[in-house]
Formats: C-alpha cells, structure tokens, sequence
C-alpha cells in the first residue's frame, strides 16, 4: 500500500463513533493506521482535518479528511468496493437502513448521557426514555430478520448493525457500570438477540475497548457530574 | 412507471427540498397537503415513528425524514445527478447537509427569542453562518460547485424562508456586508427556475411565521 492509498484514523478509545468505523475498516479487510486522541489536549492534526466540530472519528485517505462516523461508513463503502456491501443496493432497502440507524443515532444519545449523570428521577426518567424508544425501535426493525432471530455468517454486519453494536453492543459493560439493566432480554428481545449475536462476531471483540477500563470510564463520567 | 405521491405541508422546508428534487429529475407526483395540527390516517400509517412530513411514497413503500428521501431520490432517479460522483466530494456533500440539520435550529432561534436572549441568538447563528460560508461555500458559485446540488437544496430554507424569519423577528443576520459569498449564492439560488417556481406564497408565510412567532413568545419558559 502506497502512500497515496494511505488510511488514518484519528479516534478515541472509548468512543462508541469512533468503533463503529473500526469495525467497517476490518470488515472491509482495509489495512490504517490508529492514532489515539487526547480530547482533552487535542492535536494539531485533528483541529485541522476536523475543523467544524473538532471531533473524532476523523478518516483520512488519499490525505482527504472523512469526519461524521455515518458520513465515513458511506465513505468506506462507496471507495472500497470489493468484498462485502456495508450498505444494501436497493435504494428502498438503504432507504430503511438509513431511517433506523439515523432513528439510533438521534433518539438515544441524549437520554444515555443523561442516564449516566444522574440519579433517582432523572435518571428514571432517561432510562424510560430510552426503553420507551428501544420498544419503537424493536418494532420498526422487526420485518429484517424474516427467518427469526438475528444470524451473522463470516462477518456480514452491515450499516445499522454497525451502528446498533456501536450504541448498545456493551451494554453488559454499561449496566455492570451503572448497576441497572439496559437491554433486558424480556423486554426487548430483539435487541438483546441482535446484539448477543453480534458480540459473537471476531471483528466485534477485537473493537471492544477494555473493560475494566471502560466500566471505570463509565462510573467516572457519572461520579464528575454528580459531585 | 410507479406511483409517486408526496406527503407535505406548504410552509416546510423540508417538504420544499423533496420538491424541488423531483422536479429537478423531472418525476412526476402527487402532491398531497397535511395539516399537522391535523394529521391524516395516512400520514400516521406512513410515517407512524416520527408522525411528520415529508413522507414520500413510491409504488407503495413509505420512505420517511427528508435527507433520506433526498438520496432516495437521487439513487432511483439517477437523472440529472445532484450529488458528485466521487465519493470524497459526496462526503463532503454529506457533511454540510448533516451540518445544515443540525444548526438549523440555533440559526432559527432569533425566532423564538427576544430581548438579551435574541441578541445570544444573533451571535450564535452569526458564527455558524460564516463557517457555512468560509468552509462551505468558499468561492463557489453554489455548494454543488457551478450548478446546484444537493447541499444547495438542503440548504434553500436559507435562501427562501430566513429572510421572513428575520423580517417576523425584526432582526438582520444574513447581511450582504458580513456574508457577501452567502449574500450571492443567495441571489444565485432564487433565479434558479425550480427553486423560483416553487416558493411558498410570501405574504402567507409571514403571516404564518407572526403568529407562530407570537405563539411562541407566549409561552412560559419557551426557550429551547
């Protein structure tokens, strides 16, 4: 690989955007090179790909800056177009994916952060939030596994997979963190398959960032708001 | 040649852009008004998740949130493309549409405001404005490039229907002195025939954008 086919991205070990492209660059088999950033002190290359919002993921190729981690997951399968699609060809098909991992990306984060630095009502009340829009989500998506529960053979996750796995893929990690549950299988059992499938998947282990890390990660985000 | 039916209401932009697509491509539809202070069985059947317009509907498939219903379009009715072919330009298409949905909203707020907070408003849509400008739109005739694009129709409530929310709002922001680029394309934009020919009434919106403006104003702990 020449260095005008170069792939950097800047990212962030925590990140759950920055691990959504980790995951599309090893599905794609497409060698890069990792560069941690310390959000607190960011370089100087970050500020100058990512000029707008200053913020990772940021890809770079070909010395082109990607930042926005859906806007790079369309990138990575529009430019590398051999082995499997991350994005279905039907346009109506991509249409669906696009809806529910937009629907992901939007109705969540806000309520998950909320959750995280909170207690007792506000956090009730996130977290009910946040159950209320998983069961919508549960039942919009229902249709895309016609053959029963969520299977993956190789590694063929494809855009809202990716997305999903990014967002509630730990949720073990979030819940033994913050001592409740996230993704109840009773109460959406879809979710819960889908995700425990995935968690199965190589690609989806070795982008799991460190648990203990991540736990005490967690507890440190919600004990600095709550003091 | 399968049906195409526009869900829509008259005073969105969002509808607008679906709009000015289809027609750019040259498809034929239905263009169906909701009110959404009363909205239809249809419109809550075909878009039961966010319960908005637009929705369009093709041969019987729902597809909903306008910048998905944009690509859609775009990849259906390949015609006259209005997002570049290499997929580096197309990121960056992407990156402003994203980046015009996301700061609509503090750019709009001067229209919830007023008094001190207006003034917050001002600054703050000011700032984002002239990121839009020098990042965005730089020397370009349009952000397409020559001819408009996607990015462009994304961003024609900028064009159309701020210089109302300024006016209901007796503020100006987008001034040709402190954004001469944006200033011009704005220009650029209007005479375009598509965009020209489908501009909501005028007089209606203002009127409209009062009363909502007043509406607004009314309510306790109204700023969001």
């Amino acid at each position: 690989m020449g260095e005008e086919n170069k792939v950097t991205l800047y990212g962030m070990w925590a990140s759950p955007f920055v691990r959504r492209v980790k995951i599309a660059l090893k599905i794609k088999g497409i060698p890069y090179e990792y560069v941690e950033e310390d959000l607190r002190n960011k370089s100087q290359f970050l500020l100058q790909y990512n000029p707008v919002h200053k913020k990772v993921p940021v890809l770079v190729h070909n010395g082109n800056p990607i930042a926005e981690s859906l806007i790079i997951l369309e990138y990575i399968n529009e430019t590398w177009k051999h082995g499997r699609k991350i994005l279905p060809e039907d346009p109506f098909e991509r249409a669906k994916v696009r809806f529910w991992a937009d629907f992901l990306q939007q109705q969540f984060l806000d309520s998950l952060c909320s959750a995280t630095k909170s207690r007792e009502e506000a956090h009730e009340k996130a977290m009910k939030d946040v159950f209320k829009k998983l069961t919508v989500f549960e039942e919009g998506t229902e249709g895309f596994f016609p053959n029963g529960s969520p299977h993956f053979e190789g590694e063929n996750l494809g855009f809202l997979d990716i997305v999903l796995c990014s967002l509630f893929g730990s949720h073990k990690v979030g819940e033994e963190a913050l001592t409740m549950k996230i993704i109840d299988p009773e109460r959406h059992p879809l979710v819960h398959s889908w995700v425990t499938a995935m968690n199965e998947l190589p690609v989806v282990k070795e982008t799991l960032p460190p648990r203990d890390k991540m736990v005490a990660f967690i507890q440190s985000l919600r004990g600095n708001s709550l003091d | 040649m399968e049906e195409v039916k526009l869900l829509g209401f008259w005073a969105s932009p969002f509808s607008d852009r679906v709009i000015w697509v289809l027609k750019l491509k040259g498809v034929n539809y239905e263009y169906v008004e909701e009110d959404p202070y009363n909205k239809t069985q249809l419109l809550l059947q075909r878009n039961p998740v966010h319960k908005k317009v637009p929705v369009l509907i093709h041969g019987g498939k729902s597809i909903a949130e306008s910048s998905i219903i944009l690509e859609y379009i775009e990849e259906t009715w390949p015609q006259n493309p209005l997002l570049p072919q290499d997929a580096y330009q197309r990121a960056m298409a992407r990156f402003w549409i994203k980046f015009g949905e996301e700061k609509m909203a503090t750019i709009c707020a001067v229209f919830r405001t007023a008094g001190a907070e207006q003034e917050k408003a001002i600054e703050e849509a000011t700032e984002l404005l002239k990121i839009m400008e020098e990042k965005g739109l730089g020397d370009k005739k349009f952000f397409g490039g020559d001819a408009i694009g996607l990015v462009d129709i994304a961003f024609g409530w900028l064009a159309c229907l701020y210089e109302v929310v300024e006016k209901v709002s007796a503020v100006k922001v987008l001034d040709a002195d402190t954004f001469p680029q944006l200033h011009a394309w704005i220009q650029n934009l209007k005479v375009v025939p598509v965009i020209k020919e489908n501009l909501p009434d005028h007089q209606k919106m203002v009127g409209h954008l009062k009363r909502r403006r007043e509406t607004h104003l009314a309510l306790p702990n109204c700023h969001n």
